[in-house]
């Protein structure tokens, strides 16, 4: 799997409730979330955001609130992986529970600016950047397997067949 | 050489585990409220699963209760009507109080399981020696199917504590000065578990301010040692039989030391949980809003700290203090000990059992360039309301104090 987006990068301790407040949460129009994405940091993301974009963040994306609209909100505005330097546990988990890859690598934010092109090659393992080549440890097997299946929905159907 | 949460899972799992390997272990207990349990009947119904596995399941209402808005309505009559559907009954509506505080008072939490909560402060029950994670709805609704969750097995780091706590500070000031120092991903990945004399000194009720707190330095959950005090506890919610679990001596990945003897009262500032100060080097900042309740800080113990400060004044003019005790039975202990008049005629509004104003949802919501106190644990940007409003996290006490001056205040001055 490749990936090869424009990058956004964000700071550190980046929680659920900057990526989506709690008051937008009461709804299943899914479409709504992504117009809140990142509101709570920069009320005009999801104007700016188009499809294919990654966000890459410092250290413990994603924290706090176990909300998965974090994930779906950034699933559905079309950003096509979240790179940072370590996740909050349970927003990695909803991540590839939901198959959007969340890739952690180390030193990230040192190396990648905002409108950078970054390409992310989950199979061998890098992560290719304007200014330099970052080495990623590859998934394994099991959390591979789930994304493979396009995440935890798919896979439960698979092996329940 | 294994920790209590590799020996939990290796139980469960059947074989010999250690951290660092990936399992499905099965669970003993799953949860979730009407914030989340809409998502979970939804990922159910999109799965294709029509009956759900044995595992026992239980369902609280508390975040937005009673319904602030029609789509909130609508989508707590859909969980009602798909717990029904799916045959769960152990339903616990609005007005029971917080899934994590009513879940261990109703006996649902037993010694030695594992319990998966859809959400984030579920390892508030590590007090109880369980290996409890805060999942999201997916995670959940993949629980309720097979019985399973997928995990990689944590590390367990150790925290221990020693001491004996100063006049005027509390379990929060305690966790408080741990989360400043060790930090917002001091624990990423791993489990907390806290043991020393002071932690044996606290009561029940302030060891679950402990745990509840873990999470915000990003630990997979936290787990004390059950002694008499949480055997007593149990048994007095009916809990009678479990395994204990210990983690063996040097099975622990690192080791943290604090002597909580010295300390004085904690605040977090804005807007980090671990931007951690004494309150003395922000007293006489001006606040709108005081909120004492939630999972953090609840129970019956926090009321009775406040109460004694409230007795002692009326709560400054136009400073909004809301007061919301974590579940139906804190509040009627808290009105048979006579604290509620206490709280109504300082000033204070009561508010139904339930998480409140802790999630800027559905109730106390800040406006712009409003200054809030809480002894909830979050104050990231917006999480009460504007994003232009201010979180100051404390203790009961610490709260209650600045509700009387209308700022930030050392709760000494009044005890």
């Amino acid at each position: 799997m490749i990936i090869r987006g424009r990058v956004w990068k964000f700071g550190g301790n980046i929680s659920t409730d900057i990526i989506i407040p709690g008051r937008y949460l009461r709804t299943l129009n899914y479409s709504l979330w992504p117009k809140h994405l990142m509101e709570g940091i920069d009320p005009t993301f999801s104007s700016k955001v188009r499809k294919g974009d990654i966000i890459v963040a410092g250290k413990n994306f994603g924290c706090g609130s176990s909300r998965e609209q974090a994930v779906l909100a950034i699933k559905f505005a079309g950003i096509s992986a979240v790179v940072a330097e370590s996740f909050g546990w349970i927003f990695f988990r909803n991540a590839i529970n939901h198959g959007l890859p969340a890739i952690e690598c180390p030193n990230i934010t040192k190396y990648v600016e905002t409108g950078d092109i970054i390409e992310i090659d989950l199979a061998n393992g890098f992560i290719k950047t304007p200014k330099k080549t970052l080495m990623i440890k590859p998934y394994p097997k099991f959390i591979m397997d789930i994304l493979n299946a396009g995440g935890l929905i798919q896979y439960y159907r698979r092996i329940r067949k | 050489m294994s920790t209590a949460i590799e020996k939990i899972i290796s139980d469960h799992v059947g074989v010999k585990v250690h951290a660092g390997e990936y399992v499905e272990t099965p669970v003993d207990l799953i949860y979730f409220h009407d914030g989340t349990g809409v998502l979970v009947f939804k990922h159910l119904e999109e799965m294709g699963v029509e009956k759900l596995s044995n595992v026992k399941s239980a369902v609280f209402f508390d975040h937005s209760i009673p319904p602030h808005s029609i789509e909130a309505a609508t989508l707590q009559r859909y969980i009602l009507n798909s717990c029904r559907k799916y045959g769960i009954s152990s339903i616990h509506f609005m007005g029971e109080g917080i899934c994590h505080q009513v879940v261990h008072e109703k006996g649902y939490v037993k010694p030695g399981q594992v319990v998966v909560g859809a959400d984030s402060h579920t390892p508030t029950l590590g007090v109880l020696g369980v290996l409890a994670l805060g999942v999201g709805a997916l995670d959940a609704a993949y629980a309720l199917a097979t019985g399973k969750l997928w995990l990689k097995i944590p590390e367990t780091i150790l925290i221990t504590v020693k001491g004996k706590l100063p006049k005027g500070v509390y379990a929060k000031d305690v966790i408080l000065h741990i989360v400043g120092s060790l930090k917002a991903y001091g624990a990423l990945g791993k489990v907390i578990e806290f043991s020393g004399s002071l932690i044996s000194d606290l009561s029940v009720e302030s060891r679950f301010t402990l745990c509840n707190m873990a999470v915000e330095m990003g630990a997979v959950s936290c787990f004390q040692n059950i002694d008499e005090k949480t055997i007593k506890y149990l048994k007095d919610v009916g809990v009678h039989e479990f395994k204990v679990y210990f983690s063996d001596k040097d099975s622990h990945a690192e080791i943290f030391s604090f002597d909580a003897s010295s300390l004085e009262p904690q605040i977090a500032c804005p807007h980090n949980v671990d931007n951690v100060k004494p309150v003395v080097e922000v007293e006489g900042t001006p606040i709108d809003q005081v909120f004492i309740g939630t999972c953090t800080n609840g129970r019956l113990e926090d009321l009775i700290e406040v109460a004694k400060i409230l007795k002692k004044g009326k709560v400054k003019p136009y400073v909004k203090l809301i007061i919301i005790p974590a579940s139906k039975n804190i509040l009627l202990k808290a009105i048979s000990l006579g604290l509620i008049e206490i709280f109504l005629e300082s000033g204070a509004m009561i508010g139904i059992p339930g998480c409140g104003p802790c999630i800027g949802m559905h109730m106390g919501v800040l406006g712009d360039g409003e200054v809030a106190i809480s002894t909830s644990s979050r104050n990231f940007i917006g999480r009460m309301g504007s994003r232009k409003s201010k979180i100051y996290l404390a203790s009961p006490a610490t709260a209650a104090a600045s509700a009387l001056t209308g700022e930030i205040t050392d709760p000494r001055r009044f005890l």
